[in-house]
């Protein structure tokens, strides 16, 4: 199942990585460099998935998620943070944030493309059900 | 004008304001807002050093000597210099001890002895008669004369008066009378006469106006000024010579020094300046500005001393005048009435001031020291079980005052006219130095022993009587004249003026030779070879040792015995009254936290101390010790007991001290761990954070080159353009990887100092070119314009070849990322100036904003276009070329407008600059 997914990353090759991966799979990629950009692209296209490094430029990643989450209507939209910081502080902070995953950089592609996967799956479509 | 009328109607006007004065401080002291609580005040109260003899005799004396006046007024000077160590302690040993006096003093510091006492009062009282007739023919012949106006005739000429109508006894009287209203208002002579002290500030401020007015009206109003008036004596090869000091009639150089040392004992020892200066100062802090201001005083009052001397000579050149006149007779000559008026004002200030001082101190001392010490140990007078003894102390003090004066008018009558003012002064100053060896002794040896001071002072004042007073009497003809010329029974050897055949000198230097050689010699002798009394131990202790002593009455811990509270308060308030007696009691049981009368206050050490220094207030140390001795059965310490308490006391002292310096060290290092610790607090935090930044910077570009790594193993499918795009960006970001590993790994060696630095003259220029050369290929690749200015040669810089090509290279790639991408254009300059040369490297990219600009050369600190993308780097390139060029003794910085690039400079010393450097 097609599915639009916007990766927002300020390291153009991270993203060039993933974007690979995601088209692979069938889904219609967007992507942005920083965190308004990022915000302009949900706004506009309502993505079923975001991938959200946490250190971008203008509005980082915790921003975004917290932005996303505050509309009722993009409830459904899943989150996943990607950040080269591991530590158990950041993780908290970013699922208390309202991510549905958190990545720690470097990362597994086969086992970032099973989440995202799952995150999907689980996800059903807007409107009257 | 001037009738004799007016003249006494003027002087009891100003004696009448002097009261109102004291009357007015003395109110506002009793409603507890003093008046005399100011340095300035202190300063001035002290000037009662200049005294009659100072407003007419200095004239005198410099109408004979020339500047051999000074050294009367150089003396007090020095040792105001020495004042922070000597009176200072002597001020904070009579606070704690309620001195009253000098003689009080001397016998506290000696066990209390009430013979050492009385000989310091009989030498005071005798010495100090001189100067106190001295005062009187002051006031007496300046009146004589005065009256005389318009005619300037000599008292000498007048002829003797007969008794009664003689002006010094009537001066005598009146005197007497004013200091007893004055001086005898309290009882408790430790306190302080607040009246007195105010009404005595303010006429140091007369004499000093008086003689000022004389002084500008001779010398610019009879004269055209100083030059004028020096010009005209320099003209008469009489008064020329005077104006050096060594060759003066009497100003040898032995004179100067012993008249200097004369005077430096008066000003400390001199009853009136010992009451002045310690027993009415109110706050040891005046000393502080009365250091400088009391000199200040001096300083003025003898500016026109030459000038009047000068103008007198000239004036009277027959020697009909006497010189020490010449301060009235001048405006007199010149018919300045008021003026005249104004200087016998002020000659009487300066008289009345010296004899009120003087006579006070010198009753309490004849009362406290004297006679209440002789009356106390009469036991047909069964004083010790009269009531009220206060208007007996009283009455003592009175009638003292009125022989003191009396006795200065007998002195004046005998010996007045053999002696011109100043010499009758000197003898009064000798007759006070002898008290110098005990006191100062006393306050910084232990050794000083009583029998050494009695000694001492004995031999002292027996030569200064047999050398100064009994030539004064012979001269006065009432010895006969033969015992100066073949000394007694012709004896030459003993011959008064040349004693053992010491001639060829000043009498006063004569005198103070061989009364200092017997003073000091008996002094120091004696107490070496008599061993002192537990109590002569104790007080030697008290006072040498008063900064060391922990709490107020460091004499309670020396007492043992038996004594009732009832006793005690009978005891202080027989001397005291009642009223006074309470107050004391009420002080000490506040001290306690009771309230007085309260059955619960025991007659312990301390109270039994603190009742015998409030009565020492009143009737001096000696006369309280024996009357203590009847209300209390003491038992007498061993000597070996005291010194017992003295050495625990000392080592108390001498361990709180090592107490507060350990505690001080070590409150000094607990700081100093406490600032260790914050940096390295500071440090951990700046550390973690380079880690948390540097892991962060490692895995971005692993996280690239796992996906890729992994995108090819997993799609081996994937088309050969793609597959070379992902093989290339591998390849770069493990280059970036490297290089960052590498920048890392060169930071921690530049900061830890274990870099190492190659350094020589190297050519600036050149490593531009070349770098520039190297770096073609990029520009080209990048569309950059590159514009270079470097001059034809520069001077070279001391620096690491390397190090600065890795600068440089920084520099141009940083310029390469930040540069217009479209029209991207790179200025390279080098200029040399002000011993410096400085190198710009300028892209026109977006700029920096003001506040980035500070933080771009911080560690991993990059601010990129990154609505575009983002630059390449590790972010620690700034930082480290700062670092290379800071460790050269340069400096680098950023100049930016945003929106219109950037230039980033450096600036090394070069050529002579550098050597200094290297150097």
């Amino acid at each position: 199942m097609r599915k639009t997914i916007l990766i927002a990353d300020d390291e153009p090759n991270i993203i060039a990585a993933i974007e690979f991966l995601l088209q692979q799979d069938g889904h219609e990629v967007l992507t942005a460099q920083n965190g308004e950009q990022a915000l302009r692209l949900v706004e506009a296209r309502i993505p079923d998935l975001v991938l959200l490094d946490v250190m971008m430029p203008l509005k980082s990643g915790y921003e975004v998620c917290k932005h996303i989450r505050e509309r009722a209507d993009w409830r459904h939209i899943k989150i996943v943070m990607l950040s080269a910081k591991g530590r158990e502080a950041e993780v908290s902070k970013g699922v208390s944030m309202g991510a549905d995953l958190y990545v720690t950089k470097p990362f597994s592609t086969r086992e970032l493309m099973a989440n995202i996967k799952g995150l999907l799956d689980r996800s059903s479509p807007p409107g009257p059900t | 004008m001037l009738h004799g009328t007016v003249i006494i109607l003027t002087s009891f006007a100003y004696l009448g304001l002097l009261f109102a004065i004291a009357y007015y401080a003395d109110k506002r002291a009793d409603a507890g807002r003093s008046v005399i609580a100011s340095p300035y005040i202190y300063s001035l109260s002290l000037a009662v050093y200049a005294t009659a003899w100072t407003f007419y005799g200095s004239v005198g004396r410099a109408a004979s000597d020339g500047v051999g006046f000074l050294p009367i007024y150089i003396g007090p000077t020095l040792m105001i210099a020495l004042w922070w160590v000597v009176l200072r302690k002597i001020l904070r040993i009579s606070k704690q001890n309620r001195i009253t006096s000098l003689a009080d003093f001397i016998a506290s510091r000696y066990g209390k002895s009430a013979l050492l006492g009385g000989l310091v009062t009989v030498i005071a009282v005798v010495g100090i008669l001189p100067y106190i007739s001295l005062q009187l023919k002051a006031v007496s012949s300046s009146f004589t004369i005065l009256v005389q106006y318009p005619e300037i005739i000599m008292p000498t000429q007048v002829g003797a008066a007969p008794i009664r109508q003689d002006t010094a006894l009537w001066v005598a009287l009146i005197l007497a009378t004013f200091t007893i209203a004055f001086g005898t208002r309290h009882l408790d002579a430790a306190e302080h006469h607040q009246g007195m002290v105010a009404a005595i500030a303010f006429e140091s401020l007369v004499k000093l106006l008086a003689f000022l007015a004389v002084g500008t009206f001779v010398t610019f109003g009879i004269y055209g000024g100083f030059g004028d008036v020096f010009a005209r004596a320099a003209a008469e090869p009489k008064l020329r010579a005077m104006l050096n000091p060594l060759e003066g009639v009497a100003g040898s150089y032995a004179n100067w020094v012993w008249l200097t040392i004369l005077s430096m004992m008066a000003i400390m020892f001199l009853p009136r300046q010992f009451q002045i200066a310690v027993i009415e100062n109110v706050d040891e802090k005046h000393l502080n500005k009365a250091i400088w201001l009391f000199p200040l005083y001096m300083v003025a009052i003898n500016v026109f001393v030459l000038p009047i001397a000068f103008g007198g000579l000239l004036r009277f050149p027959d020697g009909g005048v006497d010189a020490d006149t010449f301060v009235l007779t001048l405006p007199m000559a010149e018919k300045q009435e008021l003026l005249a008026l104004l200087v016998f004002i002020g000659g009487l200030s300066a008289a009345t001031g010296m004899v009120i001082v003087e006579t006070i101190a010198l009753s309490t001392m004849v009362c406290n020291d004297l006679v209440m010490p002789l009356l106390l140990r009469m036991r047909s007078l069964r004083l010790n079980e009269r009531r009220d003894l206060t208007g007996l102390l009283l009455g003592i003090r009175r009638g003292a005052i009125v022989l003191i004066l009396l006795l200065g008018y007998l002195y004046f009558r005998l010996a007045g006219e053999a002696y011109a003012l100043v010499s009758t002064g000197l003898i009064s100053f000798a007759a006070v130095a002898q008290f110098a060896p005990a006191m100062l002794g006393g306050i910084f040896w232990k050794g000083g022993t009583r029998a050494g001071a009695l000694c001492g002072l004995l031999a002292g004042f027996a030569v200064w009587f047999y050398t100064l007073l009994l030539p004064a009497l012979a001269r006065s003809g009432w010895l006969p004249i033969g015992l100066l010329e073949h000394g007694p029974f012709g004896i030459e050897l003993l011959k008064p003026l040349q004693l053992f055949g010491l001639s060829g000198l000043d009498q006063i230097n004569h005198a103070m030779i061989w009364s200092m050689i017997a003073n000091i010699g008996t002094y120091v002798g004696v107490s070496l070879s008599v061993s002192p009394s537990a109590d002569e131990h104790r007080q030697a202790s008290l006072f040498v040792d008063v900064f060391r002593q922990i709490g107020e009455s460091g004499g309670a811990r020396f007492w043992r015995g038996t004594a009732s509270v009832p006793d005690l308060y009978g005891l202080l308030a027989r001397f005291l009254g009642s009223a006074a007696a309470d107050t004391a009691f009420g002080e000490y049981a506040g001290a306690k936290g009771l309230r007085w009368p309260d059955d619960r206050l025991v007659a312990d050490a301390g109270l039994v101390h603190h009742v015998e220094v409030q009565l020492a207030g009143a009737i001096g140390a000696a006369s309280a010790r024996i009357m203590m001795a009847s209300v209390v059965k003491e038992e007498a310490l061993t000597i070996d007991e005291v010194r017992e308490i003295l050495d625990e006391a000392s080592q108390v002292v001498v361990y709180s001290h090592r107490l507060e310096q350990k505690s001080r060290e070590l409150e000094a290092a607990t700081a100093d761990l406490r600032e260790a610790n914050e940096r390295l607090k500071e440090l951990d935090r700046l550390k973690d954070d380079f880690v948390s930044t540097v892991t962060h910077e490692l895995r971005t570009p692993l996280t690239s080159i796992r996906a890729f790594t992994e995108i090819l193993l997993e799609h081996p499918d994937v088309e050969i353009g793609q597959r070379k795009r992902f093989l290339g960006i591998i390849t770069k970001e493990t280059e970036r990887l490297t290089r960052l590993i590498n920048q890392v790994l060169d930071l921690a060696k530049i900061e830890s100092g274990k870099a190492e630095w190659i350094e020589s003259p190297i050519d600036l220029k050149e490593v531009i070119s070349d770098t520039l050369a190297a770096m073609g290929q990029l520009f080209r690749e990048n569309r950059i314009t590159l514009e270079a200015r470097l001059p034809e040669r520069v001077s070279p810089v001391y620096a690491d070849l390397d190090r600065m090509i890795q600068v440089m290279l920084n520099l141009l790639s940083n310029a390469v990322k930040f540069c217009d991408r479209a029209n991207g254009r790179i200025g390279v300059a080098l200029v040399e100036r002000d011993g410096c040369l400085q190198v710009d490297v300028r892209d026109n990219g977006r700029g920096i904003s003001l506040e980035d600009q500070a933080a771009v050369f911080n560690k991993f600190r990059q601010v990129g276009d990154t609505l575009t993308d983002k630059p390449q780097g590790s972010g620690l390139g700034l930082h480290i070329s700062r670092q290379i060029v800071e460790h050269f003794g340069g400096r680098m910085w950023v100049e930016s407008d945003l929106g219109s690039g950037a230039c980033f400079s450096f600036a090394l010393p070069a050529g002579a600059a550098a050597d200094e450097r290297v150097a």
